[in-house]
């Protein structure tokens, strides 16, 4: 099958880099994969977002109308992509920051307190990897494990080692936060 | 095959002219391909090679043409607006039989246009950006993978037929990440000597490179060397890939990677049962006539899809010459085709 | 009276890494002398088998045919360019450009500046005759003021076309080059103070320490108007006070 989501918030959300990890996932655990940025004057200051597609076949089009998931992780973003979701896709919403209701009534939306819950964790700047943890249970794309492992080489290639502790919990928090 | 990474197009291609034995580097940074320059600046010097940021895209080709002239492989990139600043260069190196790489990562034009991506550049990558009757060989790679693999074969056809290839991507194709098998580098020390280079005229008669003769006759001797070597790379070097054309009613006429987006409206399509097919030219130049030519006369409609007004389209009727309808759907100024959108133009030829 | 040339000694001979090919330039023209000059140092040096020409647009185009050493004919202006791209390539060989005022001074500013700023380990021969001569004797950049050209029919007015350009001062200023000379032809005494100089600049290169540019001011009668004595009287009395000779860079000497 073929899954594919557009993460999307502010630039400095880092949506970009939970893009690129949940891709790297996906390869490492034997999917095809594509990660598709948006670039330019929208990553300066403006909203960011991304495509990954995972897929168990080759990929043919790395641009989806309708993406099987949708993580907004603020109001424009939400605005702009929850039209798009596919029927039946997975919508997870930053209630933190996003006072209004998800108006599709079919698909699935899970709202998180990413932002509150990022701070709990210890850094509001790990709202990304809460994200994604939310998105990893909801969708199972990619067992949580592996995810936590290819975040913890990115952060060494960096030299962040000493971010991985705090990354997990946050993706651990995140992937409790939904049943 | 090598390791398995994943990597943006721009990092795929740096990496793959690497392992091609690429031994000099010059570029002047640009959007969308900025990702190609900071590899090869982070990645040459180390490997001993040389990386140049050139003062200007017309710097950049000029040293291109010194590298390549002195025999090593060379090659620089850009995108569209520099890419018209390298023209009087790339003529150069055609006309002096000189081989070099050049990455074209294509966005919206004309002029300064935007910084998304585009095909606006096929007219000028295949019918002669500069001046003088010359052509390049241009691969329009449509997946990550792909870009790799034809920076690999663009190093071995330059040097083969001693004459610039271009790599024609767009913006999109750039950007995104996808996983590459990387092959093995190859060694620089097997490859064929190049005799005619300017490497020092130690114990022979003097190598001179020159794109130049004030004698009509002479220069038409050169130009009709020019032409038989573009007579045997039009027959040797064809490429493309037909995806579901057997049965096909209608098919898609696409390159890069507007093909790969109207792989997946042809599935689409096939779902909805219209039988869609796919012709997907490889090598832009020399242009697969022959192949589209015999695929239309088994077709009712060919359908070209671009990012541009219509570039391509003409090459397809040229194909076709009126064995099909041959109707037209393009995106301009940075617009990406959507698979959706594709799909609803083949809907609307298929009846 | 019969001579026996048997006991003649040679003492004067065409430079070994000359060809027998005849030059293209007009009579009184310094472009020959310089050609001779460089011949004679690669001789001189033994460097000939290892030494890569670069020959650019304007009346050297045809370079390459006299020296006996590997050449590449190259687009106008950038010389110093593709300079650059062959030394990278052939770091263990001896490149130089020949470069017109216009190829060096005026299209090719670019590429003249910023070779010199990277310090590539190169030589330079500058040919500064103030004018276009194979295209027929326009302005160049460093036409002087009130110098007639085609271009400038009655005269080039600073107004309008700006100042004759001391390129080499402009080089100068740059913190890589090792060696920035102006040299003449003019007589005897400036020809052997101009050969010791390109001599340096070659030998600069040999020896790795960087970027060495000669500037030659030349004569161009044809285009000038005058006999190759009076255009030789006009460089010494007139040029030289726009563009005064000597060193401007030379360092560690």
């Amino acid at each position: 099958m073929e899954r594919s989501v557009v993460i999307a918030g502010f630039g400095g959300q880092g949506v970009i880099l939970a893009g690129k990890i949940l891709a790297q996932a996906g390869m490492s655990h034997g999917l095809e994969v594509t990660w598709l940025p948006s670039y330019g004057p929208e990553m300066r200051g403006g909203t960011a977002n991304c495509t990954v597609i995972l897929s168990d076949r080759t990929i043919g089009s790395p641009i989806v109308d309708n993406p099987t998931a949708v993580i907004a992780l603020n109001l424009p973003s939400l605005d702009k992509f929850e039209p798009t979701v596919a029927p039946k896709g997975i919508l997870v919403v930053n209630g933190s920051l996003i006072g209004r209701k998800v108006e599709r009534t079919d698909v699935q939306a899970h709202v998180v307190p990413i932002n509150e819950i990022a701070t709990k964790v210890g850094n509001s700047r790990t709202v990304n990897m809460v994200a994604l943890g939310a998105y990893v249970k909801a969708t199972g794309a990619v067992p949580l494990e592996v995810v936590k492992r290819t975040m913890a080489e990115a952060m060494r290639e960096g030299g962040k080692e000493k971010l991985v502790e705090l990354n997990e919990r946050a993706l651990d928090a995140g992937y409790a936060a939904l049943p | 095959m090598g390791e398995r990474r994943l990597l943006r197009g721009n990092e795929a291609i740096a990496e793959s002219a690497i392992r091609a034995g690429c031994q000099c580097y010059f570029a002047y940074p640009i959007t969308p391909q900025g990702e190609l320059v900071e590899y090869m600046a982070r990645h040459m010097p180390r490997l001993g090679r040389t990386f140049i940021q050139a003062e200007s895209e017309v710097a950049a080709i000029n040293m291109v043409y010194g590298a390549a002239g002195a025999g090593v492989r060379t090659m620089t990139s850009s995108s569209s607006p520099g890419i018209s600043l390298k023209q009087e260069g790339i003529s150069y190196l055609a006309g002096s039989n000189l081989p070099a790489v050049i990455v074209n990562v294509v966005r919206g034009g004309p002029g300064l246009g935007n910084i998304a991506p585009s095909q606006c550049d096929y007219f000028q990558a295949v019918k002669g950006g500069g001046h003088g009757d010359y052509h390049m060989i241009v691969l329009g790679p449509s997946t990550v993978p792909e870009a790799g693999e034809l920076t690999m074969l663009a190093f071995d056809l330059a040097d083969r037929y001693r004459t610039p290839v271009m790599i024609l991507a767009d913006g999109l194709l750039g950007q995104m990440m996808e996983p590459v098998e990387l092959p093995e580098p190859i060694d620089v020390s097997q490859l064929p000597p190049k005799p005619w280079a300017a490497t020092g005229a130690r114990g022979r008669e003097p190598n001179i490179i020159l794109s130049f003769d004030l004698g009509p006759e002479n220069l038409k001797k050169m130009n009709l060397d020019l032409q038989a070597k573009y007579d045997l790379i039009r027959k040797h070097e064809v490429r493309y890939e037909e995806t579901q054309t057997a049965d096909a009613e209608i098919i898609v006429v696409a390159y890069g990677t507007i093909a790969r987006i109207a792989k997946t409206a042809i599935d689409m399509a096939r779902a909805e049962g219209i039988r869609a097919g796919l012709f997907r030219p490889i090598t832009l130049w020399p242009y697969p006539y022959d192949a589209l030519r015999a695929v239309a006369d088994r077709v009712k409609t060919v359908l070209t899809v671009e990012m541009s007004a219509g570039q391509m389209w003409e090459d397809v009727r040229l194909a076709v010459a009126e064995r099909a309808k041959t109707p037209f759907y393009g995106e301009m100024g940075g617009i990406v085709p959507t698979p959706k959108g594709i799909l609803s133009e083949v809907k609307k030829h298929a009846r | 009276m019969p001579v026996d040339t048997a006991r003649m000694t040679k003492v004067f001979s065409r430079p070994q890494s000359l060809t027998e090919a005849r030059l293209t330039y007009c009579p009184g023209c310094h472009h020959g002398i310089i050609t001779r000059i460089i011949g004679q140092t690669l001789d001189e040096l033994g460097l000939t088998e290892r030494t890569i020409g670069i020959a650019p647009v304007g009346c050297a185009v045809f370079a390459y045919l006299w020296y006996r050493c590997d050449a590449l004919q190259v687009a106008h202006g950038r010389a110093s360019a593709v300079a650059t791209g062959v030394k990278r390539a052939r770091p263990d060989r001896i490149v130089f450009s020949y470069q017109g005022d216009g190829d060096f001074a005026s299209i090719g500013t670019a590429e003249s500046i910023h070779a010199a700023n990277r310090g590539e380990n190169i030589t330079v021969i500058f040919v500064n005759n103030q004018i276009y001569g194979m295209t027929g004797g326009e302005m160049a950049p460093t036409t002087l003021v009130d110098q007639r050209t085609t271009t400038t029919p009655e005269g080039r007015d600073p107004l309008l076309c700006g100042y004759p350009i001391r390129f080499s001062e402009l080089i100068a200023q740059l913190e890589a080059p090792v060696y920035v000379t102006r040299q003449a032809l003019y007589d005897t005494r400036h020809i052997m103070d101009c050969t010791k100089a390109i001599k340096k600049a070659f030998q600069n290169q040999v020896d790795g320490r960087g970027y060495s540019l000669v500037e030659v001011l030349a004569t161009c009668p044809t285009n000038w108007h005058m006999s190759p004595v009076q255009a030789n009287q006009h460089v010494a009395n007139t040029v030289t006070k726009v563009f005064p000779l000597g060193d401007l860079v030379n360092k560690g000497a």
